[in-house]
Parts: C-alpha cells; sequence; structure tokens
C-alpha cells in the first residue's frame, strides 16, 4: 500500500464517521479535530474504523500521538506493515 | 379493544408524521415490538407498542402528521372476539380505507406490490434523506447507506439520484444540491423551533438552581487506562460512560432528582432512564434515554451508548428513548469548555452537566498536585428539590466516581 492509498483509506473512515466532511478540505497537518467536530465517541469510532478496515492496533496510549491526517497516515503505514 | 396512540416523543414533539407501518391487520403484537415509524423534526422514531395483542385496523394512513395521543391502531386484547382464529395466521384481508390512503404524494414511492421489508432489519433512513428521496422520485430500497451503520444520507439520495438516469454523469449532483441543501436548512428550521419552544418552556416554569463541584478523576482514570489496556479497541469504555454510570446511581439514591414535575406536583421516575444529549453534526440536539442505568455494568452502558450515538446521528431513535428520560446528562467532552450549566428538559426536574476534563492544579493532602478533574454541575428545579439535597447529590456522583470498581457493576 502506497501512502496516497493509506491516506484515502483513512479519508474514506472519516468521512463515514463525519459525512458532511469534503475530503479535498482536510490539510494533513492540521489538528484533525479542529478541522473535523469530533467529539470523544466519533473519535473512537473513527480510530475503530481504522482498526477494521486496516487492521491496525492501536493501543489506548497511542491515541495521544495521533493529532493530525499525517500522524494517522503514518501509523498506519509503520504498524500496518509491521502487522502484515 | 385498545386503542394505540401516538406516543409522547418528548417535551418538544408534539406531533409527527407517518412514514411507515411495520404491521397490518391481523398481526399479533408483542410488548415492545416496534409498530410504526414515524418522523419528527429530530428523528424518525421507531414506535413501540407496549400492549400485546391482534392488530385490528390502522386508523391513520402513512403520510398523515398526527398529534400525541391520536389513535393510530386498534389491537384486539389476546382472547378477544374471535376475529383471528387463534391470533397467530395473519388474517388475509383487503383493508379497503388505509389501503387506498396509503400511497399519498409525498411519501417515498415504493413499487406496489413490493414485499414489505422485514421489520427487524429496517435500515436507517435520515428524515432528510427520506424527504430528498420523496422529492428526488429515488426508491429508497435501492439505495446503498453510507452513513453510520449503513444508515442512508442525503449524500446517498442524491448520488442514486444523479446515476438514476444512467446517461447522465456527474454533473447532476449539484442541480440536486440546491434542493438539498434547502430542505437542510428547512429541517433545521424546525428543528431550532421544537428546541425554542422546550427550552423557553423550561425558563419559564422551572425555578432553576446552580450548584457546582469539581470532582478529582484522578482515581477513575488510572482505573479506565488500567481496564482499557487490557482489552481491544472494541472493548474500551469511554469516561462519559463512568460519568453517566455514576449520575443514574446517584439519581437512584436521591430520587427527588430523578422523575418529573407534573400538574403541581413531583412525580418519581419509574427507574432511572438517563437522557443523553447527543449534538447532530448540522446542528441541533436530542437527548434520548438509556433505560435502566443503575442496572447496567459499565460495558453494557457503552455498548448502548455507541448504539445510541450511531442511532441519533442517523436519525432513527425509539419512542421509548425520546419519551423516558428521567433526568438528563449533558456532557461536552474533551472538545469543549470547563464548566456547563444545562437547561432543564422538561418536564424532568434536573440536568447534571460535565465540562471537558482536563489537568488541573489542586490541593490534595497539604500538597499542590496536577490531577485530572471535571467540574460537574447540577442544574435543578427548585420546586421538587432544595439546595442542600442538590447538594448531597453533587457529592454522592463525586464519592462514586472515585470508587470506580463499584460503578463497573
Amino acid at each position: 500500500m502506497t501512502d496516497e492509498d493509506t491516506r484515502g483509506a483513512v479519508l474514506s473512515v472519516l468521512t463515514r464517521i463525519a459525512p458532511e466532511v469534503d475530503p479535498d478540505d482536510i490539510s494533513d497537518d492540521a489538528l484533525l479535530r479542529d478541522q473535523v467536530d469530533l467529539d470523544s465517541m466519533d473519535w473512537l469510532n473513527f480510530l475503530r474504523g481504522i482498526h477494521r478496515q486496516l487492521h491496525v492496533d492501536i493501543p489506548e496510549s497511542d491515541y495521544a500521538s495521533l493529532r493530525t491526517l499525517a500522524d494517522v497516515v503514518g501509523y498506519v503505514e509503520k504498524n500496518g506493515s509491521r502487522a502484515g | 379493544m385498545i386503542e394505540f396512540r401516538m406516543p409522547a416523543l418528548g417535551s418538544d414533539m408534539d406531533e409527527g408524521t407517518l412514514n411507515e407501518w411495520l404491521i397490518k391487520p391481523g398481526d399479533t403484537i408483542t410488548r415492545g415490538q416496534i409498530v410504526a415509524v414515524v418522523e419528527t423534526t429530530k428523528a424518525a422514531v421507531e414506535v413501540e407498542c407496549w400492549q400485546e395483542g391482534t392488530v385490528g385496523d390502522l386508523l391513520v394512513p402513512v403520510g398523515d402528521t398526527v398529534q400525541v395521543g391520536t389513535p393510530l391502531a386498534t389491537l384486539l386484547e389476546p382472547g378477544e372476539r374471535a376475529d383471528t382464529p387463534t391470533g397467530r395466521r395473519p388474517h388475509k384481508r383487503t383493508e379497503p380505507a388505509a389501503g387506498a390512503a396509503a400511497q399519498p404524494a409525498a411519501a417515498p414511492t415504493k413499487p406496489p406490490g413490493a414485499p414489505p421489508a422485514a421489520p427487524g432489519h429496517r435500515r436507517w433512513v435520515s428524515p432528510a434523506a427520506r424527504r430528498l428521496a420523496g422529492s428526488l422520485k429515488v426508491d429508497l430500497d435501492a439505495v446503498a447507506g453510507t452513513g453510520p451503520q449503513g444508515a442512508v444520507t442525503i449524500s446517498d439520495v442524491e448520488h442514486a439520484a444523479a446515476a438514476k438516469p444512467a446517461a447522465a454523469p456527474a454533473a447532476k449532483p449539484t442541480a440536486a444540491k440546491g434542493t438539498a441543501a434547502e430542505r437542510a436548512a428547512e429541517r433545521a428550521a424546525q428543528m431550532r423551533q421544537a428546541i425554542a419552544a422546550a427550552m423557553s418552556r423550561s425558563k419559564r416554569e422551572i425555578p432553576h438552581y446552580y450548584l457546582a463541584e469539581e470532582i478529582v478523576l484522578e482515581t477513575a482514570m488510572s482505573w479506565l487506562t488500567t481496564r482499557n489496556a487490557q482489552r481491544s479497541i472494541d472493548e474500551r469504555i469511554l469516561p462519559a460512560v463512568l460519568l453517566l454510570k455514576a449520575v443514574g446511581v446517584a439519581a437512584q439514591r436521591f430520587p427527588e432528582f430523578n422523575g418529573f414535575w407534573r400538574d403541581d406536583g413531583f412525580q418519581p421516575g419509574t427507574g432511572v432512564h438517563v437522557g443523553v444529549g447527543i449534538s447532530l453534526r448540522g446542528g441541533g440536539l436530542v437527548a434520548p434515554a438509556i433505560h435502566d442505568v443503575p442496572d447496567k455494568k459499565v460495558a453494557e452502558l457503552m455498548d448502548d451508548l455507541t448504539d445510541l450515538v450511531a442511532r441519533a446521528r442517523a436519525g432513527s431513535l425509539r419512542s421509548s428513548e425520546m419519551s423516558d428520560p428521567t433526568i438528563t446528562v449533558t456532557n461536552l467532552g474533551d472538545q469543549g469548555v470547563d464548566t456547563v450549566f444545562g437547561v432543564i428538559y422538561p418536564p424532568q426536574v434536573a440536568l447534571v452537566g460535565f465540562g471537558r476534563p482536563a489537568r488541573r492544579v489542586r490541593v490534595i493532602d497539604e500538597g499542590i498536585r496536577i490531577v485530572p478533574t471535571v467540574h460537574a454541575t447540577l442544574a435543578a428545579d427548585h420546586r421538587a428539590s432544595d439546595g442542600h439535597r442538590g447538594a448531597l447529590f453533587l457529592t454522592a456522583i463525586n464519592e462514586l466516581l472515585g470508587q470506580p470498581d463499584l460503578l463497573e457493576k
């Protein structure tokens, strides 16, 4: 999977949680939860979606390091390949 | 014979439009069965029937808007009038009046003779999507839902509408978008009005008093972290669930905060059903109930909350969830601000608010420490309780949050 594929997959999980979001409007390096109105339930559902769709296990202690889209994509790249 | 009436849907909902009947004359229905779907400005509400019997007649055709309390159907009590011999085999009947009226122009058009959707597996369709589908003549049964839990959203309907004339490619949605935006705006305006009515009534009628307490969450959060570390992401629980449980247990101990003010008197709730304020994408909020909170384990409450939020956002709630809350919790969560002072949802008599949990400086055991805390507030109806009891109630919530092991059960 290339970075672009992963980014697309992450965004598709995100737009399922927040259907009003236009993926083109999401910037990679701004805080995701500032760009998209996600409460703690949305955020958990987002991470659950990543876990389910991309087969990446995300311990709760890593939540804090996932702040931007780039963080999430990087995390999936790193931990997804390790698992696969 | 029983008249099954349109149930209450909460104090800001006094009418609804019948979207769909899930029963027909001759059907046997059981307690709690979902018998119809009624559209309100806040959600498509699945109407449950709490009586048992055999369906006699459906009195309201699909598409009609009816007030709370209007008879919707007649039911024959078990054993009453042997119209259907055992009550088991649905009687084939042509059902003249309701059948003829059941296809008004506004209703989403279903091909005549299409098999009725199997009740237990009805798909969620947001009210706005349903309206748009009606106006664009899109067959909802053929639309694939991409919203939460497969719910059909406005954009699904738009895509389906755009795909319909197979020759026309991507250019169409722009045309549909104007109408969709207008409809969304209209729905938002209606919801605003409903909220305005309920909140005005609250502030007009309820003499609120407010209390606040900063609760140290150190024990609760470290308990939660340890618990969640041992579990997969699907089994982890949010701090919000501990807060809900603490309020539920405390409300059981302080019954004057759990119930309704009606006809110049306090009516204690039967059971503690905690309404959860859920903000909707696109604006507005709903506060449907999680039933019997003190009796549920936190894992169960987490599942209930996840399900409730998903359904509220997808625009599909049940009538008992709308009408049953005995107390409400509003939780700003970690994107919120420090403190919230809520407005009581009439005819309830109390609302507990939680601000954003954060690390704050506190004096603990003669030392200064930085610990996670949350500001809890109580807005309560002074007709039903006094500040002294309110303070004890809030203190009880504080103490319960210091004993997460007790809350788990």
